[in-house]
């Protein structure tokens, strides 16, 4: 896979969403139960302005000084006795890794929940050389073994379906015969996953942050597969977003706090990983090879644009559960990787306005997401700069918006036209329902305009002194 | 005390819903504001602005800011928090024009939102009206979020006799309009704005209330759809029920 998720037309993705009624109520309840759980927690945490302003400030303090950053991570995770491999590239990044399982004759591998390795696309890459992938994650083993559907969401993979969908995947996959209770799926799917555990040569994983000054790689989980991926192989793949770094474990231990309680409104997860380089001689588990494969793919572009802010991004996934528009289209609908504000504030950038412009019309700009996100990404104002960059390259926008926008800029700059054409605004319920209107009818009926005008009743007001 | 005001209609209230500005202008003089309309006005230039047309927003920005300083007023005063952000927003398209910028800037210190202006200037929260039945109140996502202006309209309304304010699931979720977008995306605002509706037919109301004539041609798009009896008002409307004189 690559950010790309879907070759339908963004109107076409759209009507297929919004079709889903299944999906739609998963969603709405999905942001539901998520954002008031976010929302008590941080009503307990206090002070949540203030703890935005100082993990927004580590964010960017770490974007500001990210080559030393990375230097000093790359230095001390080498000397805990780690591989570090930086690539430039999602072709570079699983040649890398595909150079490691050839080394290694590796058959199968296990891996936990990992954006950017489905950025980099590395299953294919692995399935391609012939290697079996399995996707540990419970969310992301729903979707992969439902014809490796895509993740809606970046945390909550599966936020789209429901448990009955669930049960009957499963049943029609995997030959399960029991209820839709998520206990008792959760706990056929663990029969089936622990069998791979112990035949996997490698461990695939992602890395929420990596800490700096220690070396360390750190996975926030709250399932124990994730845990289990770093421990039964003998080797591990650490797949890291080059902007995921913290200074040290002082910074760490905040960014933890906004993440947990911004991405499923806990205070911890279950299960905190810290991996600081390959088993020890006294270690009982762990990995014997343990290699660190950080990513660029885009990132160095982002970070040079006038998007860097963007890049503060801790993966929590709260601006698609506070976003109304992702509330009826799902991730799906954005035909993206990325989906919701991350995803229209990121993606144009880290893929090219040539291939991603259209993505920024999915928002009404309600702002809403600004106000949750822990690290104070504008959102709001880097969707706004998107459109206007695209909007002023004639290569982007296609006809006729610009036109029509135009035409629209002459009418309203000057008050002759826009009067007369404002007179004739009682004419509109005359009109044809294509384009626009056809667009507003559907759900809507127009307002009644009956020719009175505002400006017509000051100018009389005015005249009788006030008194009408 | 008398406060000279120009006043900005915005053209959906100039052309769509006239009995805004009429009620607007018939509240700030009852409180006792000399209110001047520049007719040169026409629109703020959002929707261009918010579909990324910057520059050809120009002309049309720069338009306005002359018809609403031409009057030399002390405040210039809108009922609408969206056109309000908008030309409050003014300076930032101007960064490399010292001269418009200047008169953005001046432009934009001295406009005011309509129920802002009423609370925190002329300082009243009672304006006698009296509206009996129950409603709903819409805090329009530019209104409350980023003018944060929240608690001006809710003191207002919450002053107007026999008027219950009821809450509603997703109150402050946007109502699925956002000006071009709205018909950009149809489906998918039809799909927020029907949301919205549900969530207000539950709450059993007379009244929906807004600030913002955008988002209640919205959602009075879909209550007339639906043939639902709920009257749609802006707060200005809402502000002036009741009364004796300056009804219409």
């Amino acid at each position: 896979m690559s950010i790309k998720t879907s070759d339908l037309s963004l109107n076409d993705r759209l009507k297929k969403e919004l079709a889903d009624t299944t999906m739609r109520k998963a969603i709405a309840n999905g942001q539901d139960a998520l954002n008031t759980k976010r929302n008590a927690a941080f009503a307990e945490l206090g002070n949540y302005e203030e703890w935005r302003e100082n993990a927004a400030a580590v964010r960017h303090h770490v974007l500001e000084n990210l080559d030393f950053y990375l230097n000093q991570f790359a230095e001390n995770a080498s000397a805990n006795g780690a591989h570090v491999i930086f690539t430039r590239t999602d072709k570079e990044a699983t040649d890398a890794a595909l150079e490691i399982v050839k080394a290694k004759g590796v058959k199968k591998a296990v891996k936990s929940k990992s954006m950017v390795t489905e950025e980099v696309g590395l299953n294919e890459a692995l399935e391609e050389a012939g290697i079996e992938v399995i996707e540990t994650d419970l969310g992301e083993y729903i979707l992969q073994t439902d014809d490796n559907d895509k993740p809606s969401h970046i945390v909550v993979p599966a936020l789209h379906r429901d448990r009955e969908y669930i049960r009957e995947v499963f049943a029609r996959k995997k030959g399960y015969t029991g209820d839709s209770v998520p206990e008792n799926i959760t706990r056929f799917v663990r029969g089936l996953i622990r069998k791979e555990f112990l035949e996997a040569d490698v461990g695939i994983t992602g890395c929420n942050f990596a800490v700096a000054d220690t070396g360390t790689v750190t996975l926030v989980t709250n399932e124990g597969n994730g845990r289990f991926v770093t421990t039964a192989p003998k080797t591990q793949i650490v797949f890291m977003g080059m902007e995921r770094i913290v200074p040290s474990f002082t910074e760490l231990d905040m960014i933890f706090s906004m993440l947990v309680r911004s991405a499923v409104g806990g205070k911890l997860t279950s299960y905190l990983s810290f991996i600081t380089g390959p088993r020890g001689e006294e270690d009982r588990d762990g990995p014997e090879d343990l290699y660190i494969i950080i990513v660029d793919n885009g990132r160095s572009k982002v970070l040079e644009s006038g998007f860097r802010e963007v890049l503060r991004c801790i993966r929590c996934g709260t601006c698609m559960l506070e976003c109304p528009a992702y509330r009826h289209i799902s991730g799906h609908g954005y035909g993206t990787l990325y989906p919701g504000p991350l995803g229209l504030a990121l993606v144009p950038v880290l893929g090219g306005y040539e291939n991603y412009s259209d993505v920024t019309k999915i928002c009404s700009l309600c702002s809403a997401c600004n106000d949750v996100c822990p690290v104070k990404i504008p959102l709001y104002e880097l969707i706004y700069e998107h459109r206007r960059i695209i909007a002023e390259d004639e290569e982007l926008v296609h006809a006729p918006e610009p036109f029509v926008m135009g035409a629209y800029g002459k009418v309203i700059a000057s008050s002759g036209i826009y009067d007369f054409g404002s007179n004739m605004a009682r004419f509109a319920k005359f009109l044809p329902k294509v384009g626009p209107l056809k667009e507003w009818t559907r759900e809507r009926d127009l307002p009644e305009i009956t020719g009175k005008r505002f400006r017509h009743w000051f100018k009389d007001h005015k005249k009788k002194g006030g008194k009408s | 005390m008398s406060h000279n005001v120009s006043f900005f209609a915005t053209c959906l209230a100039d052309t769509v819903f006239p009995d805004i500005g009429i009620q607007s202008v018939r509240l700030l003089e009852q409180l006792g504001c000399t209110v001047s309309f520049n007719p040169k006005q026409t629109c703020c230039g959002q929707p261009l602005a918010n579909s990324g047309f910057h520059k050809k927003a120009r002309a049309t920005m720069k338009n306005l800011t002359t018809a609403l300083l031409e009057d030399n007023s002390k405040y210039v005063v809108a009922p609408s928090g969206s056109c309000v952000l908008q030309v409050k927003e003014y300076p930032k398209f101007f960064k490399g024009d010292p001269v418009w910028k200047k008169k953005a800037e001046e432009l934009a210190a001295k406009i005011w939102e309509i129920t802002d202006f009423i609370v925190t200037v002329l300082g009243v929260t009672d304006v006698g009206a009296r509206l009996p039945g129950k409603a709903v109140y819409h805090p329009s996502c530019h209104l409350s979020r980023l003018l944060g202006i929240k608690e001006q309209p809710l003191a207002l309304l919450g002053n107007i006799k026999d008027l219950e304010l009821v809450p509603i699931k997703g109150q402050d979720k946007c109502c699925g309009f956002g000006g071009a977008f709205a018909v950009k995306l149809g489906p998918l605002s039809g799909a927020m704005v029907i949301e919205k509706v549900d969530n207000i037919k539950a709450a059993g109301v007379d009244y929906l209330i807004g600030a913002d004539g955008g988002c209640l041609m919205n959602m009075k798009g879909r209550i007339d759809k639906e043939k639902l009896n709920i009257k749609v008002l802006h707060v200005v409307e809402a502000l002036m029920a009741g009364k004796e004189e300056g009804t219409k």
